[in-house]
């Protein structure tokens, strides 16, 4: 089994999914996301049976650049991520009629061909064009699908589109300069280079740039609540469930051990611009009218610990972060789900408007109340586990830290349980509430599982984990 | 050099069939002749020679040029079918033209002497002149002509006069001759100034910065047909040649000179992008786009390693992804007499194929991955920073940045509109040079060994 694989069978589906027909273009898309999956179970299994299932091939001379994938347990958890998630995104949106349905979904799995390949590149430039490369798929999949009116959409797009290849230029030309340095772009050449403090410095903020706009950081998270709310659910779901994730990652696979004397150097700053995300996201959050806005908000809080974890540049924090990375991945998407099965039906997304479900869907209202829960970090779901373990992180470095960033549950719980109460509780609502349908609750149903899985039992991912970040770890202190 | 009389003997022969009254044939004939020609350049890649006592130099650097002119050629032949449709009677005109003006181009890269440097501008100027106004009836297409041929032999004589001054300090044309002559101690004052003046008049032609006026103007007032040339062709030979002219007869380019090139570079860029975010017109705005590449292309002349390929390489990126544009242009604007971006909307709706050639086309310009112009930006700024340039290369990077602005504003209107008319024509030779151009363009992007490696 060979980590390339995988690529080929989402870049084939994608193929054959636009050339499959309207009709059919969503099943089609939804076998090969499925297959995909199996492929990442099946290199779950190689990677610990001990077989090489990296894939090295010499591919430009001058300069060096190889087409060189590499999956350690961390890109592992990120492909199962990535490969659980697309087919749920895909099934979830059956019950949406696209105009022009087989170009979506070859661009869904395009995307998904484009991440896995992010989370899998081993050499700089390799993983460069597949960061860019997320971009144009999901850039259409916002501007042609989205909803609302045109021009709004179109600048909400654009803004987020030069905003996140402006970051990504910069981290092109620090790559550069590193190639100048090692005279390769394969990244254990890169961690094995030995560069001055000033030097650090510069390539960790370009980096810096590429990866805070995407994930985003305060403050380059303006252009993200916008399109959130233009992009389609499948758009949605697809930028927060995996694409931020893509900026998490990087954090940890090149930012932090190519340039760790000036994480080292600059760490308050970094954990502080995480918490501020957090306590900013979650009072923005607070006062939203827009569910999908709400819940953009809400998503700027949880990636703000996960960053704050990253910096903190210990075991737990790293630990944490991946751990929350994937349990924020189900728990958005099913939020976003939600937000879609109400739109569906009442179609609107204006919190106002709603209230008063819960008496006509009791099912539909339990499943949302655990996910709401999960989001806030209840115990026994799978987002305590990841929090509470970034939160211990901060705290070793510094009380306060943790004490800021528990806000998050704090301030969550608040605006979450506010925005519940007014969505679903109340007296029941004039308009009629249709039941769920099967393929919606399959989704969410399977969604609340596997937080709960994991909630309870986080070994495995746990233990996947750990020996690459121990390893990364070792780099940063090296 | 069999190449050149080949081509110009292809030249005389469209004239000789139109006489006979074949004009039917000469575009087939004329591509299946360029093909021919391509083959036979290529034969000659291996075999470098100089002919008439230096003369014309066959070289590496000359035939791998030349070959890219060819299939350029190729391409804006095969469009000229559709666009001259209304005006068969003169079709051997348009072809000739072209083809005398591609024999202009060839010695412009395999010029071994001064004089015929000199020649070949000439050739291919008359023929861009002459091409900028054959929309005789169109009073824009006459005002772009007249102004083009009063700015461009300006710049022409320009050239002529530096050449002298350079004759003057060296005594000879041949630039073999010179170039060794310029490692003497004892340079007169003139000879720099002759390579300045030189210098001026190439920044004339590839529309640098601050010599770039006449290009928005004459790229709109033109048959479309003719800014493509303009803007793909005549952009890349006057670059290449630039590029041959400065290495072969300065070698070492001293710290001043280089310094002018940073600014006119960085200039280039900067107003270029930041002119062509305000245009409504698409001509113009790929006229400022030129003048922006213009500026990134002369990026390779600070190079220290392998420039002669990463010029070769960016130039066909750009030039392919020109063409693609332009065969996509060219449809939508067929007998329309504007090139407005209103013309554009909805054309993804009403013909996806072309559209998404076109995203192809612009997203290459624009340097997103896997396309050519992507790879061609990371080898230019690598090289760059490796000569030691890296606040140049941070310009190009805020400029790449500027420049999504526009191309996007294009892809925005294709798609993020409705469409206002009913497309239905579906010519066959702009969808196969279209497609051709955009999968060669993708092509070099997943082998850029292939072309990278050529000069190397």
């Amino acid at each position: 089994m060979n980590v390339s694989l995988l690529l080929i069978i989402l870049l084939a589906g994608a193929l054959i999914t636009y050339l499959s027909g309207d009709k059919l273009a969503s099943k089609v898309a939804l076998v090969f996301s499925l297959g995909a999956f199996g492929v990442s179970i099946a290199l779950l299994n190689s990677l610990s049976l001990g077989e090489d299932i990296n894939f090295v091939a010499p591919w430009i001379n001058q300069p060096k650049i190889a087409f060189a994938l590499a999956a350690d347990g961390l890109s592992i958890a990120m492909l199962l991520l990535t490969t659980a998630l697309t087919p749920i995104i895909i099934f979830s949106s059956f019950g949406t009629e696209f105009k022009n349905a087989k170009s979506i979904y070859s661009l869904i799995l395009f995307m998904a061909f484009a991440m896995a390949g992010t989370f899998l590149a081993a050499d700089g430039l390799l993983y460069y064009i597949f960061w860019e490369l997320s971009l144009i798929p999901i850039y259409f999949i916002a501007l042609i699908w989205g909803n609302g009116d045109a021009e709004d959409r179109k600048d909400a797009v654009i803004k987020f589109f030069i905003y996140t290849l402006a970051g990504s230029l910069f981290m092109l030309v620090a790559f550069i300069y590193l190639y100048q340095k090692a005279g390769s772009f394969m990244i254990e050449d890169l961690y094995a280079l030995d560069l001055t403090l000033e030097e650090q410095t510069w390539i960790f903020g370009a980096f810096f740039l590429a990866y805070a706009i995407k994930i985003p950081l305060i403050p380059f998270h303006t252009w993200q609540a916008k399109v959130y709310q233009k992009a389609p659910a499948v758009g949605t779901m697809l930028l927060s469930g995996i694409m931020l994730k893509m900026g998490l990652y990087s954090v940890i696979r090149w930012q932090l051990p190519i340039a760790p004397n000036a994480a080292k150097e600059y760490m308050d700053i970094l954990i502080g611009l995480g918490i501020a995300g957090v306590i900013y996201g979650s009072i923005v959050a607070l006062r939203q009218k827009d569910l999908k806005k709400l819940l953009a908000y809400s998503s700027l809080a949880h990636v703000g610990l996960i960053a704050a974890g990253s910096y903190a540049l210990n075991l737990d924090g790293l630990r944490g972060a991946v751990l929350q990375m994937i349990a924020h991945g189900f728990v958005v998407v099913g939020l976003f789900f939600v937000a879609e099965i109400i739109y569906r039906r009442y179609e609107t997304r204006n919190i106002a408007d709603m209230g008063g479900i819960r008496k006509q869907t009791p099912k539909f209202a339990s499943l949302f109340l655990i996910l709401v829960l999960a989001s806030v970090a209840l115990p026994t779901t799978f987002n305590f586990v990841g929090e509470f373990t970034v939160l211990y992180s901060l705290s070793q470095i510094n009380i306060w830290y943790a004490v800021l960033g528990g806000t998050t549950i704090i301030l969550g719980a608040y605006y979450m349980l506010k925005m519940y109460q007014h969505v679903m509780l109340g007296e029941t609502n004039t308009k009629p509430f249709a039941e769920v349908n099967f393929n919606e609750g399959f989704a969410l149903v399977i969604i609340v599982a596997v937080l709960f899985v994991f909630g309870i039992y986080p070994k495995p991912i746990n233990d996947l984990i750990t020996p690459s970040l121990e390893h990364i770890l070792t780099v940063i202190n090296r | 050099m069999s190449t050149l009389i080949a081509i110009i003997g292809l030249g005389i022969l469209c004239l000789l069939l139109e006489i006979f009254d074949f004009r039917k044939a000469i575009i087939p004939i004329s591509i299946i002749g360029l093909l021919a020609v391509l083959g036979l350049n290529i034969s000659e890649f291996n075999s470098p020679e100089a002919y008439y006592n230096n003369m014309i130099i066959v070289s590496k650097f000359s035939t791998s040029f030349s070959a890219l002119f060819i299939v350029l050629t190729i391409f804006l032949v095969a469009l000229s079918h559709k666009f001259h449709e209304n005006n068969q009677a003169h079709i051997s005109d348009f072809i000739a033209i072209k083809l005398f003006l591609l024999a202009g181009a060839v010695a412009m890269v395999s010029f071994g002497n001064l004089a015929m440097f000199f020649l070949g501008i000439e050739v291919l100027s008359i023929a861009l002149y002459v091409l900028a106004s054959s929309d005789r009836k169109s009073i824009k297409s006459n005002e772009a002509g007249m102004k083009y041929f009063l700015m461009g032999s300006f710049a022409s004589g320009i050239i002529l006069f530096g050449i002298c001054l350079i004759y003057g300090a060296m005594g000879t044309f041949d630039i073999t001759e010179i170039s060794e002559l310029s490692y003497s101690a004892e340079l007169p004052v003139w000879f720099p100034i002759g390579i300045i003046l030189v210098f001026i008049g190439m920044l004339f032609k590839i529309a640098a910065v601050p010599f770039h006026f006449w290009a928005p103007d004459v790229y709109e007032g033109s048959p479309a047909l003719t800014t493509a040339l303009m803007s793909t062709l005549a952009k890349v030979v006057a670059i290449a040649t630039l590029f041959k002219l400065l290495t072969a007869m300065n070698a070492e380019i001293s710290a001043e000179f280089q310094t002018v090139i940073v600014i006119v570079s960085m200039a280039s860029m900067t107003v270029g992008n930041i002119m062509a975010l305000r245009q409504v017109n698409v001509k113009r705005m790929l006229a400022f786009s030129g003048v922006s590449h213009a500026g990134f292309m002369l990026m390779t002349l600070l190079i220290t390693t392998n420039a002669a390929g990463t010029l070769l390489y960016y130039s066909s990126s750009y030039a392919l992804a020109g063409i693609a544009a332009f065969s996509v242009i060219l449809y939508v604007c067929y007998n329309k007499n504007n090139e407005d971006i209103n013309n554009f909307h909805g054309l993804g709706k009403t013909n996806p194929l072309l559209a998404a050639i076109l995203t192809g086309a612009l997203l290459s310009m624009a340097g997103i991955p896997i396309f050519a112009g992507f790879f061609a930006k990371l080898f230019l700024f690598n090289q760059t920073i490796q000569a030691g340039y890296i606040s140049l290369v941070i310009v190009a990077v805020i400029n790449s940045i500027i420049s999504i602005g526009y191309y996007f504003k294009l892809i925005l209107a294709m798609y993020n509109k409705e469409p206002n008319e009913v497309r239905t024509a579906t010519p066959f030779v702009i969808y196969a040079v279209a497609v051709i151009a955009i999968v060669l363009n993708i092509a070099l992007g997943f082998f850029p060994s292939l072309v990278l490696d050529l000069l190397a």
